[in-house]
């Protein structure tokens, strides 16, 4: 029974996804900072503009960056804890019923 | 001559530092009890909450060389110092996603459990366990150097003394309390830090009117538009992007920060406590680059190079201008705090890795019985305790920060790719993690040595051999590159059907067995 579920496709496909969820934040996350390493490297006129007083862009995108991590790892755990781990302990529950 | 107490041993800095070494002294003694065990010496009986991981990892994580060493740097030289503050927190993301639930859910006290599980034990505990006490070892003797030095700055205590003093308590902690003392002392310095650096904001911004682009007015009247524009620090993107893969995935291969999910009950809370870090991380970086650019404002250049040619003492500095000789005084509580708590986490992940890899699993064979192997966790502290002071003493006066960041670099390149391969790909072998850890943590080892930083710095040399001073891009490719190469040849058919297993594992926590 237990091999019957983990074999299923219900539990392929969640397996699947949460593969996908982790490594698309992880590539988003990469992007991010390196495309910041790229326009301190090649934009720094860009970067330098005064949006906000005397805050230009760059010190912004600084404070963005930062957040945007934490936001990112919010995303992730409410997904995790709302979607991921109901369908895991329906997939648990199905086991300890089979045995 | 600058007016300030900083340096001198003041009453309000030592009844801090005193009522500091109290309570954490309280609760080691406390702990002695509940540390008999080997589930309770490494996990704390895997007891901790969320919000209490949250914070401790924030306290493992956040040395003084980031808190004072950035503040100091964005006091200087503006926006460069930002990029670095930055580049601490892109690599928690990267544990959340990728790390942190595997981990918890495969290993049982160690990042050598983890990577070994699939893969023939004996072999894989020797060479992970290496990368660990290398990269425990290079942080310590970065972080001791930092404590002994600061410590002087501070209080004007010498060199030789602060060290015996960090060391001797940093032993006390893991010694008597192991895990569980272990995580309060981050817990209660991840607190004080966080609050001071939050007064020292607030106290800041107080004075341009909770104005946060007031402050940025003053600096550019001061300093020109210059200060707050990216400046001449990626001159080399080679050496920005190195250093970013090492910061982003060294972070996630940083033995100390790996054993904290093991003490939490599962993998939902090991999920929730990097949130919780990722938060108090970001936002005691947003606060210590805001000191930074309060301390330029404020207390000035001059000053603050005058004091410390790095600007190490910024933060301390702006406490005193801002909140007298009180703020002053508790500010050398928190950098303390802040010290001793990255060498304590440090030390118990460095004892953990001989006792539990080396000891019980290579020369036990796995089957150390649990009174013994409490004992040997016991030596292995006490003896890379005294190895930490002594090598503290002996790199006195020795330019170490290069070594922060080669710590970052050997994680990402000895730690991190075996580790994401041992959970991600199925036909990963024993021999290729074997390659993948020594090539990621001896050609690090190989190219540092030959850069600018140790060869024309250190060893006086004319010209570098390696011209770049972060090897991380270098090493962490290849790492990868020899995992699977060596992977594709030696292929382990028990590793890959153990797979399935590992993952059914790595998803279904600890009930699928």
């Amino acid at each position: 029974m237990k091999e019957k579920i983990l074999n299923s496709e219900e539990f392929k496909h969640l397996v699947k996804t949460k593969k996908i969820v982790s490594f698309l934040l992880t590539l988003i996350e990469i992007i991010i900072y390196f495309g910041f390493i790229f326009l301190i490297a090649y934009k720094k006129a860009f970067l330098s503009q005064k949006i906000w007083g005397d805050i230009n862009i760059g010190i912004t995108l600084g404070i963005v960056i930062i957040l945007v991590s934490w936001i990112l790892t919010g995303i992730y755990i409410i997904w995790a804890n709302k979607i991921y781990d109901a369908k895991i302990a329906l997939i648990k529950e199905k086991i300890e019923e089979g045995e | 001559m600058v007016n300030t107490t900083l340096g001198e041993i003041t009453f309000t800095g030592l009844f801090f530092f005193l009522l500091f070494v109290a309570i954490t002294l309280y609760i080691t003694y406390k702990a002695t009890e509940r540390t008999r065990t080997t589930t309770e010496f490494y996990t704390a009986r895997r007891s901790i909450t969320a919000l209490q991981n949250g914070l401790a990892l924030s306290g493992d994580y956040i040395s003084a060389a980031s808190f004072l060493g950035i503040a100091g740097l964005v006091s200087l030289k503006g926006f460069d110092g930002l990029i670095y503050a930055v580049g601490w927190i892109v690599g928690w993301p990267i544990i959340m996603f990728l790390i942190a639930e595997p981990l918890r859910n495969i290993g049982k006290y160690t990042f050598a459990d983890a990577v070994a599980y699939r893969l023939k034990l004996k072999p894989i505990r020797i060479s992970a366990s290496l990368g660990t006490l290398t990269t425990v070892l290079f942080y310590l003797i970065a972080q001791m150097v930092g404590a002994g030095s600061l410590i002087k700055l501070i209080f004007g205590i010498p060199y030789e003394i602060a060290i015996i003093i960090v060391g001797v308590l940093m032993i006390s902690y893991v010694l008597f309390g192991g895990m569980l003392a272990t995580t309060w002392v981050q817990i209660i310095k991840a607190c004080m830090l966080l609050g001071g650096a939050t007064l020292l904001v607030v106290l800041t911004l107080y004075q341009f009117g909770f104005n946060y682009s007031e402050l940025f007015s003053n600096i550019t009247q001061k300093y020109g538009e210059n200060f707050i524009q990216p400046g001449r620090l990626i001159e080399n993107p080679v050496e920005a992007i190195s250093l970013g893969i090492a910061l982003m995935f060294g972070t996630a291969g940083l033995p100390h920060i790996m054993m904290r999910f093991y003490t939490v009950p599962d993998a939902k809370e090991a999920r929730k406590s990097v949130f919780y870090a990722t938060g108090f991380i970001g936002y005691f970086y947003i606060l210590t680059f805001t000191i930074g650019f309060g301390a330029a404002a404020v207390v000035g250049h001059e000053i603050i190079s005058m004091i410390d040619n790095g600007g190490n003492m910024a933060a301390p500095l702006l406490a005193e201008a801002l909140g007298g000789g009180v703020f002053l005084g508790f500010l050398g509580a928190v950098a303390f705090a802040t010290i001793l708590a990255v060498v304590v986490g440090l030390t118990l992940a460095g004892a953990s890795a001989v006792s539990h890899d080396i000891y019980a699993g290579v020369i036990k064979h796995g089957k150390a019985d649990e009174k013994r192997e409490v004992k040997a966790a016991k030596i292995s502290t006490l003896g890379l305790g005294l190895l930490a002071i002594i090598l503290g003493i002996s790199f006195k006066g020795q330019n170490v920060a290069y070594m922060v960041g080669l710590t970052f670099s050997i994680a990402a390149s000895a730690n991190f790719p075996s580790l994401f391969m041992s959970i991600f790909w199925k036909k990963f072998t024993t021999y290729g993690a074997i390659w993948s850890i020594y090539t990621g943590l001896i050609l690090n080892l190989v190219l540092i040595i030959l850069s600018p930083s140790v060869w024309v710095d250190i060893l006086k040399n004319d010209f570098a051999i390696f011209p770049f001073r972060n090897p991380g891009i270098f090493s962490f490719f290849a790492s990868f590159l020899a995992g699977i190469v060596v992977s594709f040849l030696t292929k382990e058919k028990k590793a890959e059907e153990k797979f399935e297993e590992e993952r059914i594992k790595s998803i279904l926590g600890s009930t699928s067995d």
